[in-house]
């Protein structure tokens, strides 16, 4: 264990680090976006907007983020979309990250007794009033811990930019075992700050789960 | 440049020669990390401690970091100590162990659901600890996340594109190299994102028949 070779090294995997973090957290935002917007089409009453919100979740869940992302990033400028590589990895990682965030907020909201929706619409509400008033506020407190568990993947997944030469942590590990030949010291430097990527991010959700729980 | 799906047939056969490897790469990670997360999840549970405690420091690194910074590790570090490992060989560990660490989980809390009246019924009936264990707790144990354990085994399918960049010449390196001759990225990618849909359709409907079958002999 070269620990004096870490020790040199250790700025650029911080500096790298912090890409991971933007990159995740831009991901983030995307995927929840698109999961709002495919959970909404897949339980929409017009049967066009569930066939395209099914359609969404089964190309992107059925194929490989990384085959995704290279159509994206290679295959984008035929047909007129030019993207550089840290655009292509958010738009790649945050439609691919939605479907699978589609179907855990689809999941929270049809977990919701279906009793509390027409006791609403019972007491006058509207049906939008009732699923923005009744049943939404009880669905997010149903979906933080599973959406935690997809931003956890979401955090691991961003290590694919790297296939597309974003420098990111897995590429800066991936670039200095080929310089120093020193694979076991670099993968630990790299895991240890994924790992505390991911535990700082459990932490969160942790918390934001205790906050929206009632008993 | 356009889109022209007409160059896509002079390389069809690469990249459905592509297509039975990442089945091969996927049967044979699947079979390792089915296999590796049963022996895990005893060690996790049943080993002497001074084995335990480091088994879980490799469990922890194992899930907390993304695979394809593993796949380098173990692709350039079995190279380092000497391993000159084949890249497909290298793929399949990779991917074997980083799904057995995640199926483990599985059936770890599985065996400890297992009713402690088997356990001890087995022992009554003369078979030592670790009979008992073989085969009685654990066929039960396996036999009830048997649909999570598929759930795995799907996404090691789509997971499987990433040893392409250590080198395996697997679907997704074929349409690499399909397009290095023709340079028409989209048209490739996108045949090879329907092999892959098309794999995992054949790949969802075997765990279908296996589940049911598993559902039938309870």
């Amino acid at each position: 264990m070269d620990f004096e070779l870490m020790w040199r090294v250790y700025p650029f995997f911080l500096q790298a680090a912090w890409v991971t973090i933007v990159l995740s957290v831009l991901t983030a935002i995307l995927g929840l976006t698109c999961g709002s917007l495919g959970a909404a089409a897949r339980l929409s009453r017009h049967a066009i907007l569930r066939f395209i919100g099914a359609a969404y979740v089964s190309v992107f869940r059925g194929t490989p983020a990384l085959i995704q992302l290279f159509i994206l990033y290679f295959g984008g400028p035929q047909i007129g979309i030019q993207l550089n590589a840290f655009q292509a990895g958010v738009i790649g990682l945050g439609v691919n990250i939605g479907a699978y965030m589609t179907e855990t907020i689809r999941g929270a909201i049809v977990a919701v007794d279906k009793g509390q929706m027409e006791a609403a619409r019972t007491l006058g509400l509207s049906k939008f009033q009732a699923m923005r008033k009744v049943v939404l506020p009880q669905a997010m407190r149903l979906m933080v811990r599973p959406l935690g568990v997809n931003i956890n993947a979401l955090i691991k997944g961003t290590a694919l930019v790297a296939a597309i030469s974003v420098i990111e942590l897995t590429y800066t590990a991936q670039r200095y075992i080929g310089s120093t030949y020193r694979p076991f010291e670099m993968f630990l430097l790299a895991g240890v700050l994924y790992m505390i990527i991911i535990y700082v991010t459990g932490r969160g959700v942790a918390y934001l789960d205790r906050k929206v729980r009632i008993v | 440049m356009g889109l022209d799906f007409t160059v896509i047939p002079k390389y069809l056969d690469v990249v459905l020669l592509g297509a039975l490897w990442t089945i091969a790469i996927t049967v044979a990670s699947a079979l390792l990390s089915f296999f590796g997360g049963i022996f895990f999840a005893v060690i996790a549970l049943y080993a002497p401690r001074i084995v335990r405690l480091p088994f879980r420091a490799f469990e922890w690194l194992f899930m907390g970091t993304p695979l394809l910074l593993q796949l380098f590790l173990i692709y350039f570090g079995l190279v380092q100590i000497g391993i000159d490992l084949p890249a497909f060989v290298a793929g399949v560990i990779g991917l074997g162990l980083h799904f057995a660490v995640y199926n483990s989980e599985l059936i770890q809390s599985s065996i400890l659901a297992v009713d402690k009246g088997q356990m001890e019924a087995a022992r009554t009936l003369g078979l030592s600890r670790g009979q008992a264990l073989r085969k009685v707790v654990i066929p039960q144990a396996v036999r009830d996340v048997i649909p999570p354990i598929g759930n795995n085994m799907i996404a090691l399918l789509k997971d499987s594109a990433l040893v392409s960049v250590i080198g395996v010449s697997e679907l997704t390196l074929s349409a690499q190299l399909a397009i290095g001759r023709t340079y028409r990225p989209f048209e490739f990618y996108v045949l090879a994102a329907l092999v892959y849909y098309i794999i995992n359709l054949g790949m969802e409907a075997v765990l279908r028949r296996i589940e049911a079958r598993v559902q039938a002999a309870r």
